[in-house]
């Protein structure tokens, strides 16, 4: 009791209310209330689960979508990869056994599985959230408990309901002040990441917080809780305030009528108490945060893009230096080039990160009226669901990419991680909006560097990297 | 799952900070709808001079005499020796799967990804966080001496170089216990099922839009 007495942070308002039973050693059993499943990491937990003679715990918990494996052209004639097509045919004959709900390839619903949780409302404030995929820390933006799993936890979770894990320490990590023009959510994200690094957040569940996370509307803070992985955190957060109640209502899979007051007067409460005590903490000063571009090959290599790249003979510590000189190799980048200097072949506009309305209509009003410049072999716009390409739409979106030299795509995960046909071929060089720039991430001898969709679209428009927030 | 009591093995060392699970296993190789077969394809982008894809026979590729794992001294390693925030990245569980089935059972590491951490577990994989100090130093003496092994005993929790030297070690509780028995964890939850069946009440009760 004398727990609930304390001042709580939001994770653990979270934690406690989904804890079923506890080992001597702080091992606990955690209730799941949303499984979200994509075709890469569950047929071997189906098998797995066939194997043991089990049962599906709970069918209606879950919600299935292909993303990771699906062509973004062509649709009607289907995947053309055989080893691609089976694993998406395998998760619909898995979803068609247990009764699950599966947006299939052909519902204007199917997307990304972090883009269409949010908008159908199948996630929300209080659920613990969990998914095969680590940017499952996407949908902590709504005050839920989200965390990527393991392939042998999508099979625990579907025959128990529930995962076997401890508690992580809690970070707060607070950004007061209002962004800059130009500076957007993926800008807080990339400078969290630049100053706590990649493992900063390891063993943490992170809350972001402070007058400039509030005013992020919740595809700001999907994009930041999204990157909490990178920053090493399984776990990012926000606290439930009228944005989140507002994006929320009139969802599908969300309350209605007097389950929805019922629901609201609950999800108000997700809130860290006045005084709670954190781990660790860390402040950020939005005003001086600025458009951000990485330089290497992990997030945490970023600067601000009037910056330069970095010289690896001014880091002291031999094992930084070692990366940064082999990062620097792998990017075919010389130390102390100025950032606007450099040049790019491809641009990718899309991912879990930033494929959302917001994102679609940031980058389309930077590249209104403009054309791709002539040296970007590439530029392609990859919307994160049917239903936000269907609005991108009806708001002239796809027209303005197009007639910047932009191609508009079918939805999916694409060339955030080039499972499927789109990739970087080695050697090229790509603005990008997702989140993850490791070696051949994108590609095989690609070169990712990540930034905010307007930057994104600004060096496509350049050719090279430009300050947004100056043009 | 495999039981881990106690190994003696070849130590192999990977010297470089935030080896991600993209380089652990790359993408393309995710395709797959099976557990096994994902050991050639260990470290793939690095370990080959060509590209892999699926199908490829991998005893034919070119091997990239530089990388560590290809120099005959590290031949049949069992332990992999990293440095810091080891398996970071995707949440891929295939990682693990590669590892394990290359013949690695226990990576040793200043700090490791919270998920691939988890993951290792569950595939009869040691992973143990060592200090900064003492990795460097096992850096040294693996770079110094051909043929290095170390003996790793769960039980006690104890790693033993050939010097004599002796690393305690930490590993929770439970996890060590499913490593010593090779416990299956959902036959482990299964047995709470009527706490399951009662929290799971009593939470809908309290949120009944769940």
């Amino acid at each position: 009791m004398q727990n609930n007495m304390r001042a709580q942070t939001l994770y653990d308002k979270l934690w406690n209310s989904h804890v079923v039973r506890q080992e001597a050693d702080g091992t606990a059993l955690i209730y799941i209330d949303r499984h979200l499943v994509h075709e890469v990491t569950s047929p071997q937990a189906f098998e797995g689960l066939k194997l043991a003679g089990r049962k599906l715990w709970r069918k209606d918990s879950i919600l299935a979508v292909a993303d990771h494996n699906v062509p973004t052209t062509g649709r009607a004639q289907g995947i053309a990869d055989p080893i691609s097509r089976l694993q998406v045919e395998t998760l619909d004959a898995n979803c068609a056994e247990y009764g699950v709900t599966e947006f299939k390839m052909s519902d204007v619903r199917q997307g990304i599985v972090h883009v269409i949780g949010p908008e159908q409302g199948a996630t929300l404030p209080g659920m613990t959230v969990v998914c095969g995929d680590s940017h499952t820390s996407t949908h902590g933006a709504f005050a839920a408990l989200a965390f990527g799993i393991g392939t042998s936890e999508v099979e625990h979770v579907l025959a128990t309901q529930c995962l076997l894990m401890k508690k992580s320490k809690a970070m707060q990590v607070v950004v007061e002040g209002t962004l800059g023009r130009g500076v957007t959510a993926k800008d807080v994200a990339l400078a969290v990441i630049g100053k706590i690094g990649t493992a900063g957040g390891t063993g943490h569940a992170i809350e972001f917080a402070g007058s400039a996370i509030r005013a992020l509307s919740m595809e700001g803070r999907m994009t930041l809780c999204n990157m909490a992985i990178e920053a090493g955190a399984r776990a990012g957060m926000v606290a439930v305030d009228d944005n989140t109640i507002d994006y929320l209502r009139g969802r599908p899979f969300a309350p209605q009528g007097a389950l929805w007051d019922k629901a609201v007067a609950y999800w108000r409460t997700l809130q860290s108490d006045e005084g709670a005590q954190f781990d660790n903490a860390v402040m950020l000063d939005a005003t001086q945060i600025k458009p951000q571009v990485t330089w290497g090959t992990s997030p945490e290599m970023v600067v601000a893009v009037d910056g330069r790249v970095p010289d690896p003979d001014g880091i002291s510590d031999p094992v930084k230096r070692d990366a940064a000189m082999r990062a620097l190799k792998y990017m075919d980048l010389a130390a102390k080039t100025p950032i606007e200097k450099i040049k790019i072949d491809k641009v990718f506009i899309g991912s879990c990160t930033n494929s959302r309305i917001e994102d679609l209509r940031a980058a389309a009003s930077i590249a209104r009226g403009k054309h791709v410049a002539a040296n970007v072999k590439l530029a392609m716009v990859v919307p994160g669901s049917g239903l936000v390409k269907q609005q991108a739409e009806e708001e002239g979106l796809d027209k303005i990419f197009i007639a910047a030299g932009f191609e508009w795509r079918e939805p999916g995960c694409s060339m955030c991680l080039a499972m499927n046909d789109d990739k970087l071929e080695p050697g090229e060089r790509c603005a990008s909006t997702s989140n993850r720039n490791f070696e051949g991430r994108q590609g095989s001898g690609g070169r990712t560097h990540l930034v905010s969709p307007e930057m994104a679209a600004g060096a496509a428009i350049a050719g090279h990297f430009v300050d947004v927030s100056k043009v | 799952m495999n039981k881990f009591t106690f190994l003696d093995g070849l130590v192999a060392p990977l010297d470089r900070a935030n080896v991600d699970t993209d380089a652990i296993i790359p993408k393309q190789f995710l395709k797959s709808i099976k557990r096994s077969g994902f050991g050639p394809n260990l470290f793939d982008e690095w370990r080959y001079l060509d590209h892999g894809e699926p199908g490829m026979d991998n005893s034919k590729r070119p091997l990239n005499p530089d990388f560590v794992l290809n120099k005959p001294r590290y031949r049949g390693a069992q332990i992999l020796l990293a440095r810091e925030n080891f398996g970071c990245g995707s949440s891929r569980e295939h990682a693990p799967w590669a590892l394990e089935d290359f013949g690695f059972r226990t990576i040793i590491a200043p700090s490791f990804a919270d998920i691939f951490f988890n993951n290792c577990f569950k595939n009869g994989l040691l992973p143990i966080r060592l200090t900064e100090r003492q990795v460097d130093t096992l850096f040294s003496e693996v770079e110094a001496a051909p043929g290095y092994r170390l003996r790793i005993d769960l039980e006690q929790q104890i790693i033993t170089a050939p010097d004599g030297t002796a690393y305690k070690f930490d590993v929770e509780p439970f996890r060590k216990h499913c490593l010593l028995n090779g416990l299956d964890d959902i036959g482990l939850t299964l047995q709470h099922v009527s706490e399951i069946r009662a929290y799971e009440a009593k939470h809908r009760a309290e949120q009944p839009w769940l």
